[in-house]
C-alpha cells in the first residue's frame, strides 16, 4: 500500500511543483526587473538625433509631464580585442561628466567611471568583461570616428538599459562581440564632434503623463534635427527582449501548470476512489460494529488527507527548489545585479487546494457509496459481476482469441467509464509529452527557416550612417569577399486607421540571394517592383491585407508622409519586418543610398578580411550569422532545455503513476481470480498477461487521444510564446509523436513488470478458501 | 494390483502464524491407488486440507517424502509445481473459483486449451449435465450449477488425480447429492484416482477407503466393502 500511496504522493507533487516552480520564477524575475527599473531609474522614452544643441534638451525637460531629461552622446564603434580574430563592436554612451548619471544609472561591479574628458578611459559592461575575462586595466583598440585609438577599463558596470546588449544585425546577444563603452561626455564630444550638443536622450515621466503624447511632443522638438522617432520603453530593444523572454515563461507558466495540476488532480481523485472501494469489506464491518457515518468517513478522509498533505509538501519544496533554479539561471543570462525571490502565497494555495479537493472528492465519493449499503451486504463481496459476451462467437468456441485474452477485454468492458479514464489519463500524460517535447521541432524549425534559407550570408556589415553606391564596390574589392548584396534601412511609422507601428523598412535587390525573403509556404520570392512587403505579424497588427494602402511617415532623411500598397504578405519569425527592393526604396526616399552590405566570403581569407574591416572607419558594426546561430542554440536551447527538461520528467512521472495505480488496482480487485488460475496450473507469464493485456490495450486506445492533447496543448503554448519580438513556428515532427509514446509504453511496460512481481506473491491458498 | 499413484512418508507441516506455532500435519503416512475414490475425513483444523495441498502441489510439506507415481514432490520448485498441477492433476474447490468474466464452457475451455490430452469442453459439461448452460455466466447459476462446471473443468483436461475440498461445502443437501453423483459418475466412467476432503461423515460411504484425521494425523482407516450410491446419503 505504500508503493502506491508514494506515488499518489509523487503525482500530487508533480502538479503541485510545476505550479508553484513557474510561478515563483516568473514573478521573481518580475519583481526583480521591477526593482531594477526602478533603483537604477530606468528611462521611459528614448529618442536618438543626428545633433541636436543642448539648449533643445532644456526645452524637452519643460515639456509638461516630464520628471527628468539626459541628454548624451552614443556612436558604434569597430573593435579589436586581443584574443578575438574578427572584429566586435561597441555601442559607446556618455556618462555626465559633472556628478552622476540622473537616469540609467550604472551599478558598479569592479573600478569607477571614466574621469571626465579622458579619450582612452571606457567602463565596460560585465557580460564583455567576462566574456574576454576583462577586469580593471585591461586594454583594446577601437575604431572612434575613423582613427584607432587604445582604451583603457577603468570599471566594470551593469545597467538597466541594456540588460540584453544587442549588437546592430544581431539576432541574439553576443557578448564577445558586443561591448557597451561608458566614456566622459567632453571625451566622446570632442571625439565625434558634438561640443555642446547631444545625440541622443533619455526622459523620464511622471506618474500619470500619457506616454503618446510625451512621445509626439519630443518628436515634434527633435524633427528638426534629424531625430528618427522616440521609443517608449516597451520598443527599447533591451526591454523588448527581456520582456519576450518573460512573456515566453508567462507563456509556459499559464499554459503547463494548470493542466498539470488538473491531471493529477484527475488522477487522485480516480485512484483514491477505487482503492476506497476495495476497503468495501472493512466499511461494512465499522458500520455492523455501531460506528457512525462520520467516525468512518473521517478515518478515510485523514488517510487521504495525509498522502495528499505529503505529495503537496513535496510539491512545494521540489517547486520553490526548482523555481529558484530557474530564476538564477534567467538572473545570470540577464546579469541582474541582484534576485528578488518572490513567493506568492496564493500560488501555494491554489496549488494545495485543488489537490486537497480532488483527493478528498474521490475518497468522499466512493466511502459514500459504501456507506449508503446495509452493513450485511457491504461485508459481502461486491454483487457478481454482470459480464456480456463480446468476444466468441455463439456456440462454437472460438480459438482465434485465447480465453486469458478474452478476460482482459471483458474486464475492460464491463466497467467503460473507469477504463475509459484510466486512458484519458494515460492520454493526457502523452499529451503533456508531446507538448514538452515539441519545443525543440519548432526551435529547430526556426532555426533552419532563420539561418539556412533567408539570412544564408557569411556577415553582415553595417555602415556608421548612410553611404553612397561607391561603398558597395569598397566592400567588394575588399580581401576575400565573393558576393556583396545592399541594404538599405529607413525607419517608418506605419499606420492604418488607429493602429500604427514603428518599424524598419528594409530595402533589398530584386536578384537577392544572400539574405532572402519567404512567402507563406516557405518558398523564397523575388520583390515585387514596387509596393510594400509586410510580414504577418506586421499585417495582423495594422490589419492589412494584399492589396490594401498603407500610410508611411518616414522618420529620418526627407520627412514626410508616402502612401505605400502591401504587394505581398510574407512570413517571418523574428520582429516586425517590412521590404520593399532597394531601387523603389530610393524613389520613395529620393536618392540611392546603402546602410550596409551582406557578404559572403572566403573562410580561407577570413583573417586578413577581419584586418581589413577593423580599419574601416565607415563601418560601424559586424555581425557573423555562425555567430549568431551558435548563440541562438546556446541561449534558446539552454533556457528551453531546463523548462522542458522539468516538464518531461513531470510528465512521466505522471504517466508512470496512471499505469502504475491502475495495474495495482486491477491486481487488487481481481486477485481472487488471478490465483485462481495459477492454482488450476497457469504460469506466472500466463498470469501476468491478462493484466498486461488490459494495461496494453489501455495505453494503446490512449494514443490518439494523447496525440490530438498534445497538438492542442502545443498550440497554445506556441500561441502564448508570441510577441513582436520573435514568433516560434508550431511545429511537430512525426519522430516527437513517436517519442513521447515510446516513453508512454516504456512507464507501461515497467508499471507491469514491476506489479508482476506481486502476482508472483499471490497467496494461492487463502483464495481456496474465501467465498468468490 | 492397483498402481500407486500417491505415496507419502512422515509427512509434516508447520506454520509460524506472529508467536505461535501451528502444527498443521504431524506425521502422516499414506498411499493412493488408481482408480479408487478416497474420503478424508476430519474436523476442521484437522490437517485434511494442508495434506491436499500438499498433495496437489500446491504447497510444501515441512518434512517428509511425497511421490506422484515416479516424481518427487519436495523437489520441485515453483515452476516445477506449476506443469505438475497443470498437466496433472485436476481441482475442485468449496467456493467453485470460477473465472466470473467467462461463460461455462469458456471456463473449461481456460483449461483445455492449456491441457496435454483435454477432452472437448462440450462434452465435459455434458458428462456433468450441463449441455443446456454453456453460454451462462456463473453470475447466472446456482451454486450447485456452478460447482459442477468446476468439476466440468476439472476433469476436461483428463487429470491424473481429482482433488476436490469440500465440494459440497457450500451447497444444500439435495444439490449436494447431484455434485456427488457428479463425481461418482467420473470416477466410474473414467477412472480417475479421486480424494475427496469433508467434515460431513455421511459422505464417506461412497468412497472405496475412508482415511479419519485428527490433530495433524491420519487416525484411522476403513475399507467399503459396499459404497452407497450418491442418491442414497443424506444429511
Amino acid at each position: 500500500m505504500w508503493a502506491q500511496a508514494l506515488a499518489i504522493a509523487l503525482v500530487i507533487a508533480s502538479g503541485v511543483a510545476t505550479f508553484v516552480l513557474a510561478s515563483g520564477a516568473y514573478h521573481s524575475l518580475e519583481e526583480t526587473r521591477a526593482a531594477y527599473y526602478l533603483r537604477y531609474r530606468f528611462a521611459d522614452i528614448f529618442a536618438e538625433v543626428r545633433r541636436a544643441p543642448k539648449a533643445v534638451a532644456d526645452r524637452i525637460a519643460a515639456i509638461p509631464g516630464l520628471a527628468a531629461a539626459e541628454p548624451r552622446i552614443t556612436h558604434l564603434a569597430l573593435l579589436d580585442v586581443p584574443g578575438l580574430a574578427e572584429p566586435a563592436t561597441g555601442r559607446a554612451v556618455s556618462v555626465p561628466d559633472l556628478g552622476e548619471p540622473r537616469l540609467n544609472l550604472l551599478h558598479l561591479r569592479e573600478g569607477r567611471l571614466p574621469e571626465r574628458e579622458r579619450t582612452d578611459e571606457v567602463t565596460i559592461n560585465e557580460g564583455f568583461a567576462k566574456a574576454h575575462d576583462m577586469h580593471v586595466g585591461a586594454t583594446f583598440q577601437a575604431l572612434l570616428n575613423g582613427k584607432k585609438r587604445e582604451l583603457k577599463v577603468v570599471g566594470v558596470a551593469l545597467s538597466p538599459e541594456f540588460i540584453y546588449a544587442l549588437g546592430p544585425g544581431d539576432l541574439m546577444p553576443d557578448d564577445r562581440r558586443f561591448a557597451i563603452l561608458w566614456m566622459s561626455e567632453k571625451a566622446l564630444a570632442a571625439l565625434f564632434d558634438l561640443d555642446g550638443a547631444f545625440n541622443s536622450i533619455s526622459l523620464k515621466l511622471l506618474p500619470g503623463t500619457s506616454q503618446a503624447e510625451a512621445v509626439k511632443q519630443v518628436d515634434d522638438l527633435l524633427a528638426r534635427y534629424g531625430g528618427t522617432g522616440a521609443l517608449a520603453r516597451k520598443d527599447q530593444l533591451s526591454h523588448a527582449f527581456l520582456d519576450a523572454e518573460l512573456r515566453q515563461l508567462d507563456a509556459l507558466r499559464r499554459v503547463m501548470p494548470p493542466i498539470f495540476l488538473l491531471v493529477s488532480a484527475f488522477l487522485i481523485n480516480m485512484t483514491l476512489s477505487r482503492m476506497v472501494a476495495l476497503e468495501r469489506e472493512q466499511i461494512g464491518l465499522l458500520k455492523a460494529l455501531g460506528y457512525g457515518p462520520l467516525p468512518i468517513v473521517a478515518h478515510y478522509i485523514k488517510v487521504v488527507l495525509a498522502i495528499t498533505l505529503f505529495g503537496i509538501a513535496i510539491g512545494y519544496v521540489a517547486g520553490a527548489w526548482l523555481g529558484k533554479g530557474l530564476t538564477r539561471l534567467y538572473g545570470d543570462f540577464f546579469h541582474f545585479p541582484f534576485l528578488v525571490f518572490r513567493h506568492d502565497a496564493d500560488i501555494y494555495v491554489i496549488a494545495a487546494g485543488v489537490s486537497v479537493v480532488a483527493a478528498v472528492a474521490g475518497a468522499l465519493k466512493a466511502v459514500r457509496e459504501v456507506l449508503a449499503l446495509a452493513p450485511a451486504v457491504a461485508m459481502q463481496p461486491p454483487a457478481a459481476p454482470r459480464y456480456r459476451k463480446l468476444l466468441g462467437a455463439g456456440g462454437r468456441s472460438s480459438t482465434l482469441v485465447s480465453q486469458l485474452t478474452t478476460m482482459s477485454v471483458r474486464h475492460m468492458i464491463r466497467r467503460p467509464l473507469r477504463a475509459g479514464a484510466t486512458s484519458l489519463g494515460i492520454a493526457m500524460g502523452l499529451g503533456l509529452l508531446v507538448t514538452a517535447l515539441l519545443s525543440f521541432d519548432s526551435v529547430e524549425h526556426m532555426i533552419d527557416i532563420a539561418f539556412f534559407r533567408t539570412e544564408r550570408q557569411h556577415a553582415t556589415l553595417t555602415f556608421t550612417d548612410e553611404k553612397h553606391q561607391r561603398a558597395l564596390q569598397s566592400v567588394e574589392q575588399m580581401p576575400g569577399v565573393l558576393r556583396a548584396e545592399p541594404y538599405r534601412s529607413v525607419a517608418v511609422r506605419l499606420r492604418n486607421g488607429h493602429a500604427s507601428r514603428q518599424l524598419s523598412i528594409i530595402g533589398k535587390p530584386r536578384d537577392m540571394d544572400l539574405s532572402r525573403v519567404l512567402d507563406l509556404d516557405d518558398r523564397p520570392i523575388e520583390l515585387p517592383p514596387s509596393g510594400l512587403v509586410v510580414n504577418e505579424r506586421v499585417a495582423s497588427i495594422l490589419n492589412l491585407r494584399k492589396g490594401d494602402a498603407v500610410e508611411a511617415e518616414i522618420l529620418e532623411g526627407r520627412r514626410g508622409t508616402r502612401q505605400l500598397v502591401v504587394a505581398e504578405v510574407i512570413k517571418s519569425y523574428f520582429g516586425l519586418t517590412a521590404f520593399m527592393t532597394i531601387d523603389a526604396l530610393d524613389r520613395v526616399m529620393y536618392g540611392p543610398r546603402l546602410s550596409g552590405v551582406h557578404i559572403a566570403y572566403d573562410v580561407e581569407r577570413q583573417d586578413n578580411l577581419f584586418k581589413a574591416i577593423k580599419s574601416t572607419p565607415g563601418i560601424g558594426s559586424i555581425a557573423l550569422q555562425r555567430h549568431a546561430l551558435t548563440r541562438f542554440r546556446e541561449t534558446i536551447a539552454q533556457n528551453i532545455n531546463y523548462s522542458v527538461t522539468i516538464y518531461v520528467t513531470l510528465a512521466v512521472i505522471i504517466a508512470f503513476g496512471v499505469v502504475y495505480n491502475s495495474a495495482r488496482i486491477q491486481l487488487s480487485e481481481h486477485a481472487r481470480e488471478l490465483a485462481s488460475l495459477r492454482v488450476l496450473g497457469f504460469t506466472r507469464g500466463e498470469v501476468s498477461r491478462v493484466l498486461f493485456t488490459e494495461l496494453v490495450l489501455l495505453t494503446v486506445l490512449a494514443i490518439p487521444p494523447g496525440w490530438m492533447m498534445g497538438y492542442g496543448f502545443g498550440w497554445l503554448l506556441i500561441k502564448a510564446f508570441s510577441s513582436d519580438l520573435y514568433r516560434v513556428p508550431f511545429v511537430i515532427e512525426p519522430a516527437t509523436y513517436a517519442k513521447a509514446t515510446l516513453v508512454v509504453l516504456a512507464a507501461t511496460v515497467t508499471s507491469a513488470l514491476i506489479v508482476r512481481k506481486r502476482i508472483d506473491r499471490l497467496d494461492l491458498i487463502a483464495v481456496l478458501k474465501t467465498r468468490d | 494390483m492397483a498402481d500407486v499413484v500417491f505415496e507419502a512418508k512422515g509427512l509434516t507441516k508447520t506454520y509460524r502464524n506472529g508467536e505461535v506455532e501451528v502444527h498443521a500435519l504431524a506425521g502422516v503416512d499414506l498411499q493412493l491407488f488408481a482408480g479408487e475414490l478416497v474420503v478424508l475425513l476430519g474436523p476442521s483444523g484437522s490437517g485434511k486440507s494442508t495434506l491436499l495441498n500438499i498433495l496437489g502441489g500446491l504447497d510444501h510439506a515441512s518434512t517428509g517424502m511425497v511421490r506422484f507415481q515416479d516424481e518427487d514432490l519436495s523437489g520441485l520448485d515453483d515452476a516445477g509445481l506449476t506443469a505438475y498441477r497443470r498437466d496433472h492433476v485436476g481441482f475442485v474447490f468449496q467456493f467453485y473459483n470460477l473465472i466470473p468474466s467467462l461463460t461455462a464452457r469458456e471456463n473449461v475451455n481456460l483449461v483445455t486449451e492449456i491441457a496435454r490430452r483435454p477432452m472437448p469442453a462440450d462434452t465435459a459439461l455434458e458428462l456433468v449435465g450441463l449441455a443446456g448452460r454453456m453460454e451462462h455466466f456463473p453470475a447466472q447459476m446456482s451454486g450447485g450449477e456452478q460447482q459442477r462446471v468446476a468439476i466440468a473443468r476439472a476433469i476436461a483436461k483428463q487429470p491424473d488425480v481429482l482433488l476436490c475440498d469440500e465440494p459440497t461445502g457450500a451447497l444444500d443437501s439435495k444439490t449436494g447429492v447431484r455434485v456427488l453423483e457428479a463425481l461418482s459418475q467420473i470416477n466410474n466412467e473414467l477412472g480417475t484416482t479421486t480424494a475427496l476432503i469433508t467434515h460431513n461423515a455421511a459422505i464417506k460411504d461412497m468412497a472405496h477407503r475412508v482415511m479419519m484425521f485428527g490433530d495433524g494425523r491420519i487416525t484411522g482407516t476403513q475399507v467399503n466393502t459396499r459404497r452407497k450410491q450418491p442418491s442414497e446419503i443424506s444429511w
